[in-house]
């Protein structure tokens, strides 16, 4: 066989590649040519595009599917640099590589609203790269200069000779070029894609219920488990009586793994029933009289110890001491559960020489990393499947669902799939922390804030999982809108108190920003009252250094008729914050059933400055999301302890926002030259503050902890006639 | 042996008559759309139809729905308003509670063919999407009804 002919045969199945190499000073793109090379030099690129014989682009996603649209978002970027045809673009999920870590952060996760950020740049160059070279490839075959040839929606054109080739029939020749240096990147005004609506491409999929999720995945001889964890924190297995248990049909083996006993079966019932017949004796917990009550003394405690200066401008405790008038708060946000709709799960097969992970994950590197501990194997020959993620907010990052299925997995020899119950969800999670704020504040005569002191204790999430960032102590997702607190006040101080519980706490959508704009926001209202200012002109003066934070106040104002009163009965409240380099604000209309203390929101108003656009509908669809969920976790979540454990156990007790609880919700986009800003999360922060004051302009009380309950709203009605 | 009929097809299962639908279909028929997600009968997730009606299948016992006919969404046709306007309206973010959501929507629209807006929301707040897709799949029902009435 010649060369030539197993070339052929070798790009017919591969196509035209352009790859990827993650370096620790950034990224590399390599053509198809330098990949060989590349490797050889000990870098493990991975192709990232590959255009087919057909005509096919098939673009691979390092990125997790949560709801974000990230498989429709960053093909986006790649094709539209390529100029490929969308109806072209089919995307690939990425196993777990080096070559599809993200470039800043070095390991393979999504998170942080960064998806787009991160991954702008390479995905445009590497779109770049091919075009160019397919452009090269085209005059080559023609035998005319590049400069006469166009690409143009997945061919190249030769106007003066009238001729199109299809990308496809370019494989070959675009194959054996070498990669241009610098490839000349589109104009903005050249976007066929960026800055529009297009359809997500995993819609059909998650209509028709062929969306494969995490919890769907079926391999042969597949065994299932359901796991008996711990009756109380930090206790541990004592002894396991499943004489019973074991005699039940279907059920294969019991095995203690680090995070309690599994249960493996040929069903999922039979294995819960197996669970159900055991009696394990579990030692005692860390803290068995923890309760709602325990912990609010805790928060309490802490907040008189002292803490560490986060942030420190001019001499705020003189400039208290001097004031005109003082204000003095307290805020206390309870703890959260993520809960996602598909509870956790995960798949595992363990062989002596290989393993496999089917998982919902936001963290392929961290899935990496816990089987290489688990089994002993090299990461080659461990292969993470990341399959769809039922939700994830931040609690799909975490490893301990991974751990157990790897561990039982290895245990009994065949591929597990252990799946979580709803109780079990909500009881086992890295919960978002609760957290007690102590705001203080002094105004001049002129009612112009002189002085802003804020002290929070809350629990570290960080000092648990990325330990190296916690500076001086500092937990930045604790004080993360306060550090930053963009309000022009002369005197400002920042104070962060760590408190350790047994309550395991995590990210939860927004992180810090998710409970530090609730106070901020809140107090700022408090503060505007106090000057006798209106609540946007107030917020306005003190953001004159942050036009973008008042551009999307304005606008979200004027679009909700801000200064027009509103409807008899109706309220309105407005917040904005920063999260995740987006600005958004928000206004709230709300009314209140006076007899039963039931707040209804009836309309949100959102503007958000999240720079330049990719997907404008992701963009209103995201907004929409967190509103939803920022709306649910103020009116209605928090998570109830005692007993030393959680004592919430479903939607029953922890109902999420309904659709007669929805809002009219309108999303207005502000487009401006400022740098990217993420998109998954800075929808949740303004909206339970709007609502806070919202329920402050039409009843004058001020709520100073969430959520905010018809019997906690009624109370505080009641008290305050 | 518990003989279903799933989407007009017959399976001889053998197993216990107390083992909630919701299982059955999934593991061990493999139509995986139908979701879990509560167990409770408290989200919907995991709606499918009983002889037109919709129930939740996790508060369903196999035993119980034996010889009746069920749809899941896997039985919901191509081309079903429902399906195209959920494209349509972009609906679905995560996706996991979709399938339900639509089992829900398709049993209102068989019953009402131009719901009231109270209507939809009366029919659909049994089922929880922690994406907040609220919005959108009140919308999407709205012109599926509007392209049902064509």
């Amino acid at each position: 066989m010649s060369s030539s002919i197993t070339r052929r045969t070798f790009l017919k199945a591969a196509g035209f590649t352009i790859a990827i190499a993650i370096t620790p000073s950034g990224y590399t793109i390599l053509s198809a040519k330098e990949l060989e090379e590349a490797k050889n030099k000990g870098f493990s690129p991975s192709v990232w595009l590959r255009i087919m014989p057909d005509n096919t682009v098939v673009i691979t996603v390092n990125k997790s599917e949560m709801g974000q649209g990230v498989y429709t978002s960053l093909p986006m970027i790649i094709a539209d640099e390529l100029e490929a045809g969308w109806k072209q673009v089919k995307f690939e999920v990425a196993p777990a590589a080096d070559g599809y870590k993200d470039p800043v952060w070095g390991a393979q996760a999504t998170g942080g609203s960064s998806s787009i950020r991160h991954m702008y740049e390479p995905l445009r160059k590497a779109g770049a790269a091919a075009r160019e070279m397919l452009v090269t490839a085209a005059a080559g075959v023609w035998n005319v200069p590049a400069a006469d040839c166009e690409a143009s929606q997945g061919t190249v054109k030769h106007s003066a000779g009238k001729r199109t080739i299809t990308y496809g029939e370019l494989v070959e020749p675009a194959s054996a070029l070498d990669l241009p240096k610098n490839p000349s990147l589109k104009k903005e005004s050249q976007f066929r894609l960026i800055g529009t609506a297009v359809p997500r491409l995993d819609l059909l999929e998650k209509t028709d219920g062929t969306a494969k999720f995490g919890i769907d995945v079926l391999v042969p001889d597949l065994l299932y488990a359901t796991v008996a964890r711990p009756n109380a924190f930090g206790a541990k297995v004592e002894a396991v009586h499943d004489a019973m248990a074991q005699k039940i049909k279907g059920v294969r083996k019991i095995v203690q793994i680090d995070g309690g006993v599994a249960f493996c079966a040929d069903t999922i019932e039979a294995a819960w029933q197996a669970k159900k017949s055991t009696h394990i004796v579990w030692g005692k917990g860390t803290d068995p009289d923890l309760s709602n009550e325990s912990l609010a003394k805790s928060f309490e405690e802490h907040l008189s110890k002292d803490g560490i200066i986060a942030r420190k401008e001019g001499d705020v405790q003189n400039a208290l001491a001097s004031a005109a008038v003082k204000l003095d708060s307290r805020y206390y946000l309870p703890y959260l559960a993520h809960a996602t709709m598909e509870p956790m799960n995960c798949t595992a097969h363990v062989q002596t020489d290989r393993c496999d992970i089917w998982v919902p994950t936001q963290n392929q590197t961290g899935t990496l990393m816990t089987a290489k501990k688990i089994t002993g194997l090299n990461p080659e020959q461990i292969h993470v499947h990341t399959a769809y993620l039922g939700g994830g907010f931040g609690r799909r990052f975490e490893q301990d669902f991974v751990e157990e299925a790897v561990q039982t997995a290895k245990a009994v020899g065949r591929p597990v799939k252990v799946i979580w119950t709803r109780e079990e969800d909500f009881q086992y999670d890295y919960y978002r922390p609760g957290n007690l704020s102590r705001i203080q504040a002094a105004l001049d005569d002129k009612g112009n804030p002189t002085a802003w002191s804020h002290k929070i204790v809350c629990p570290s999430i960080f000092a648990r999982v990325f330990p190296d960032t916690m500076k001086k102590g500092i937990d930045n997702a604790a004080v993360e809108g306060l550090s930053n607190l963009e309000y022009d006040v002369p005197n400002v101080s920042v104070e962060y108190v760590r408190i350790d519980t047994p309550v395991p706490v995590g990210f939860w959508r927004s992180v810090g920003s998710s409970h530090n704009a609730f106070t901020v926001e809140t107090f700022i209202d408090e503060l505007a009252h106090q000057a006798k200012k209106d609540p946007l002109r107030f917020r306005l003066d003190l953001l004159k250094k942050h036009p973008r934070a008042q551009r999307v106040l304005e606008l979200a104002a004027e679009k909700a008729g801000w200064g027009k009163p509103p409807e008899k009965g109706i309220g309105r409240g407005i917040a904005y914050h920063l999260s995740f380099d987006s600005y958004v604000a928000q206004v709230a209309e709300v009314s209140v059933d006076r007899t039963s203390g039931a707040i209804k929101v009836h309309r949100i108003v959102c503007a958000v400055d999240c720079g330049p656009l990719i997907n404008t509908d992701t963009i209103k669809a995201q907004m929409m999301g967190g509103i939803v969920m920022g709306l649910s976790s103020a009116l209605k979540e928090s998570i109830s302890f005692g007993r030393g454990k959680v004592l919430t156990e479903n939607f029953d007790h922890y109902d999420l926002l309904r659709m007669s609880e929805t809002p009219e919700i309108e999303v207005h986009i502000v487009k401006s030259d400022a740098k990217f800003g993420g998109i998954g999360e800075p929808g949740v922060p303004p909206a339970a503050p709007a609502v806070a004051n919202a329920l402050f302009n039409l009843t004058g009380v001020r709520l100073r902890s969430l959520p905010m309950k018809p019997e906690t709203v009624l109370k505080a009605l009641k008290a305050s006639v | 042996m518990i003989s279903l009929k799933v989407n007009g097809r017959k399976h001889d299962i053998d197993l216990s008559p107390d083992v909630p639908l919701v299982w059955v279909i999934r593991e061990h028929l493999k139509l995986t759309g139908t979701k879990y997600a509560c167990g409770k009968g408290l989200c919907g997730s995991c709606t499918v139809h009983i002889e037109g009606k919709a129930v939740r299948s996790c508060q369903t016992s196999v035993g119980d729905a034996a010889g009746k006919d069920i749809t899941t969404i896997e039985g919901i046709p191509e081309g079903h308003p429902l399906k195209k306007m959920w494209v349509k309206e972009q609906v679905a973010q995560c996706g996991y509670c979709q399938p339900g959501q639509i089992m829900q929507a398709a049993e209102l629209l068989s019953g009402d063919k131009n719901p009231s807006d109270e209507a939809i929301v009366r029919a659909m707040d049994g089922n929880l999407c922690r994406c907040g897709t609220y919005p959108r799949i009140k919308s999407a029902i709205r012109l599926a009804a509007k392209e049902g009435g064509k």
